[in-house]
C-alpha cells in the first residue's frame, strides 16, 4: 500500500472531533472514559424527552458526528439534577460537560436557534452582566414576549393574579422598568468579567 | 485449657476456605508442621455454599471430599475451628499469632447422631443459606461440615434449651461450661487467606435490595438451586413462594463501580452464566433468563462456556448497566428501567425474579490484618511487605475463582515452606 493510502486510513481513524472536545469544552477532557454503561441515560429524569442521552453524545463526540452533537437540543434539557453524576460508575462530570457542550455550541453559533433554555440563558447573562444584578421585571417581559407581542399579552394575562400577588407582597416593584437596582462598582463587574473570559479563552484555545 | 504444641518451623493458616484448606494441604504434603485456623465452626468457607461450580457444572462438595480425606490422612496438620487471629507479633521466622477461640459448647465426644438438634427448640438464622431460613440452635453447620461435630449457638447458652440439649445427649458431648480462651500460636512463616464476603447489596440504592423481597444476591440465588438449600432446590421467589421462571441477572452490582468496589470481581459473569442454566434446569422452555451487563468478562477458556449459554434460546442478553428497579405491589414483580447501549432502547422489563450479581470484597480489609502488608485500593493483599513472611492466598489477595484460588494458595504455600526451611536450616 502506497504512503498516501496509509496516511489516508490513519486519517479515518484520528478523531479530530473528541480531541476538538477535550481541549475546548469544559471537562471535555472526561467524555473518553465513558464506559457506555448506559446508567446515565436511565437515570436521567428528563431521559425519554430528549434525542441524545449523554451515554449516546458520548459516543457521537468518539464517532466524529460534530454537526449533529453540537446542533443537538439534548444539552440544552439538562436540569442540573446531578442524578447522573451521583450514579455514573466512572464518576464522570456528566452534567458540566452537558453545560460545557451547550456553552461551546452556542459561542460557535451552531446550537438550535430556537431552544427556549438557550433564549433564556443569554437573557439572563446580558441581563445580569449589565449592571450585576438581576432585573427581574425585565428579565420576565423578556421571556414573555419573546414569541411576538400578541402571545406576550396573552401570557402576561394568563399570569396577572401571581403578579399581582407578588407586587403586594413587594416581591415586585414596577418602577425596575424605569431602572433596576445595581452594583455600587459597574464597572469594576465589567473588567473581572473580561478577564475571566480572556482566562477562559486562553486555557480552551478560544477566539474571544 | 487448648494446647497447640507449635514452633517457629510451624507454618500457621489464617482461613479455612478453599484456598486456607488448599494452601495448608500442601504445606502439609511437603512434610511441613501446619496449624490451620478457621474462624467459624466448619471448613470449606463459601466453596461449600455454591451449588455447582463453572465451567463444569460439577458439585464443589466432590473436591471438598477429597480435601476433606486429605486433611484426615494427615498428622502434620491439625485444625483449629471457632479460632480467630487476633493479634500477630514477631518477624519472618518468628511469629506469634494471638487466637482467640470461641467456645463450641460440643466437646470431641460428639458423634453427629442429632439428638440435640431434636430437643433444642430455638431458631436461629441460617448462615450457611445466607440466613435466607433458619436452624435449630444446636446445629451442625452443613451435611459434610468438617469437623463433624454438632454446635450450640452461643443464643440459647444459660436458657433451658441449652440443658434440653445436654439431657439428650447419651455420649456426654454437650458441656455448657466450655469458654472463651485465648492461646500464642508460634510460627515461622503466616498464610493470610481470609477470603471475601459479598458486597453489601443494599448499598446500591436503585436496585432496591434492602425494599423489594423479589430482589436478591448471586449468593442467594445459588441456594436456592442447591438441594440442601432453603427451597429444597426449588427456584421459587421469596416475595410468594412462586416459581421463578423470568429471571433477570444484573452483572457488575457493586462492582466495577467507583461509588462501590472499583475493582471487577471476575467471577460475577461467569457465575450469572452458569446460574442460566439452573433457571432452565429447573423450568426447561419455559424458562427464561436476562442477562444485563457493561461488558461480559468470561475470560480465556471460558469464552466457549459463554458461548454455548448465547447459543440457549431462553437466555437474553441487554447490553446495559440497568438504571433502577421498581416493584409492582401487586404482583410482586420487578420492574427493570433504563437504556441500552445497542440502539440506546428505553426499556421497562418485568421479570418474576432479579438476581444481582454482587461483586466479591476482602472479608478482612488488608489494612486491618494484624501484620506489615501491602494493600491495594480495593482493600486486597497486593503484596508482602520486603522482608516478610507473611503470605497472602485465594481471595484475601484478589478476587478470584476456586481454580485460581487453588493456584494462588499453592504458590503461597511454596513461599511459606521456604521460609520454614530456611528455620530449620539455621537451627540444624
Amino acid at each position: 500500500m502506497s504512503e498516501a493510502l496509509n496516511q489516508q486510513a490513519l486519517a479515518s481513524y484520528r478523531n479530530n472531533f473528541l480531541r476538538e472536545v477535550e481541549e475546548k469544552v469544559e471537562e471535555g477532557e472526561w467524555v473518553k472514559m465513558c464506559m457506555q454503561c448506559g446508567v446515565c441515560a436511565g437515570s436521567c429524569p428528563f431521559g425519554p424527552h430528549w434525542e441524545h442521552s449523554p451515554q449516546k453524545i458520548f459516543m457521537m463526540i468518539r464517532a466524529g458526528k460534530r454537526e449533529e452533537v453540537l446542533q443537538s437540543d439534548s444539552m440544552w434539557m439538562c436540569t442540573s439534577c446531578y442524578n447522573c453524576v451521583v450514579r455514573c460508575p466512572r464518576q464522570l462530570p456528566i452534567t458540566q460537560i452537558m453545560h460545557g457542550l451547550a456553552s461551546y455550541a452556542h459561542r460557535l453559533g451552531l446550537a438550535p436557534k430556537e431552544q427556549p433554555t438557550r433564549h433564556f440563558s443569554a437573557l439572563f447573562w446580558n441581563n445580569c452582566t449589565q449592571t450585576g444584578r438581576v432585573n427581574e421585571l425585565k428579565l420576565t417581559l423578556g421571556l414573555y414576549f419573546k414569541d411576538g407581542l400578541v402571545s406576550g399579552i396573552k401570557k402576561a394575562w394568563a399570569l396577572r393574579n401571581i403578579g399581582l400577588s407578588m407586587l403586594l407582597a413587594k416581591r415586585l416593584n414596577p418602577f425596575e422598568i424605569l431602572k433596576g437596582h445595581e452594583c455600587q462598582d459597574k464597572a469594576g463587574i465589567q473588567r473581572m468579567l473580561k478577564k475571566a473570559h480572556e482566562i477562559e479563552a486562553r486555557h480552551r484555545g478560544l477566539n474571544g | 485449657m487448648t494446647e497447640v504444641v507449635a514452633t517457629n518451623q510451624t507454618i500457621l493458616v489464617v482461613g479455612g476456605g478453599i484456598s486456607g484448606v488448599t494452601a495448608a494441604l500442601e504445606a502439609a504434603e511437603c512434610g511441613k508442621d501446619v496449624v490451620l485456623v478457621e474462624k467459624t465452626p466448619a471448613l470449606g468457607g463459601r466453596t461449600t455454599q455454591l451449588y455447582r461450580y463453572f465451567p463444569k457444572l460439577c458439585h464443589p462438595t466432590c473436591g471438598l471430599e477429597i480435601n476433606l480425606r486429605r486433611i484426615k490422612s494427615n498428622p502434620g496438620l491439625r485444625v483449629l475451628t471457632l479460632a480467630e487471629v487476633t493479634a500477630i507479633s514477631g518477624s519472618r521466622g518468628d511469629y506469634t499469632a494471638t487466637v482467640r477461640l470461641s467456645p463450641r459448647y460440643v466437646n470431641e465426644n460428639c458423634t453427629g447422631c442429632g439428638a440435640c438438634t431434636d430437643a433444642v427448640e430455638t431458631l436461629v438464622d441460617n448462615p450457611f443459606n445466607y440466613n435466607l431460613n433458619q436452624m435449630k440452635a444446636a446445629y451442625l453447620p452443613h451435611a459434610m461440615a468438617y469437623p463433624q461435630r454438632y454446635a450450640l449457638h452461643p443464643s440459647i447458652i444459660g436458657t433451658p434449651d441449652a440443658e434440653k440439649a445436654k439431657a439428650a445427649c447419651k455420649y456426654g458431648a454437650i458441656d455448657l461450661d466450655m469458654k472463651e480462651e485465648t492461646i500464642q500460636i508460634k510460627a515461622g512463616a503466616v498464610i493470610w487467606a481470609t477470603g471475601w464476603q459479598p458486597y453489601d447489596a443494599a448499598k446500591i440504592q436503585p436496585y432496591g435490595y434492602d425494599r423489594f423481597a423479589n430482589v436478591i444476591t448471586s449468593v442467594e440465588f445459588e441456594r436456592l438451586a442447591d438441594p440442601h438449600g432453603p427451597t429444597g432446590g426449588k427456584i421459587l421467589r421469596p416475595s410468594d413462594g412462586k416459581e421463578a421462571k423470568d429471571v433477570a441477572f444484573i452483572q457488575c452490582a457493586g462492582s466495577r463501580d467507583e461509588n462501590h468496589l472499583r475493582h471487577c470481581s471476575r467471577i460475577c459473569c461467569m457465575a450469572s452464566l452458569k446460574q442460566t442454566n439452573y433457571v432452565r434446569e429447573a423450568f426447561g422452555e419455559a424458562a427464561k433468563s436476562t442477562i444485563y451487563y457493561i461488558d461480559i468478562r468470561a475470560i480465556d477458556r471460558f469464552e466457549d462456556f459463554y458461548a454455548k449459554v448465547r447459543a440457549d434460546a431462553t437466555v437474553r442478553f441487554v447490553k446495559s448497566k440497568v438504571a433502577k428497579a421498581t416493584e409492582d405491589q401487586k404482583s410482586g414483580d420487578i420492574i427493570l428501567h433504563g437504556v441500552d447501549t445497542e440502539g440506546y432502547h428505553r426499556y421497562e422489563n418485568r421479570h418474576d425474579l432479579v438476581v444481582l450479581a454482587v461483586g466479591m470484597q476482602p472479608s478482612v480489609n488488608a489494612a486491618d490484618i494484624p501484620a506489615e502488608i501491602i494493600s491495594d485500593s480495593s482493600g486486597f493483599i497486593e503484596s508482602s511487605a520486603a522482608g516478610s513472611g507473611l503470605f497472602g492466598a485465594g481471595c484475601a489477595t484478589n478476587a478470584l475463582d476456586v481454580n485460581r484460588s487453588v493456584q494462588s494458595a499453592t504458590a503461597s504455600a511454596l513461599r511459606a515452606i521456604q521460609v520454614v526451611n530456611k528455620v530449620a536450616r539455621a537451627e540444624a
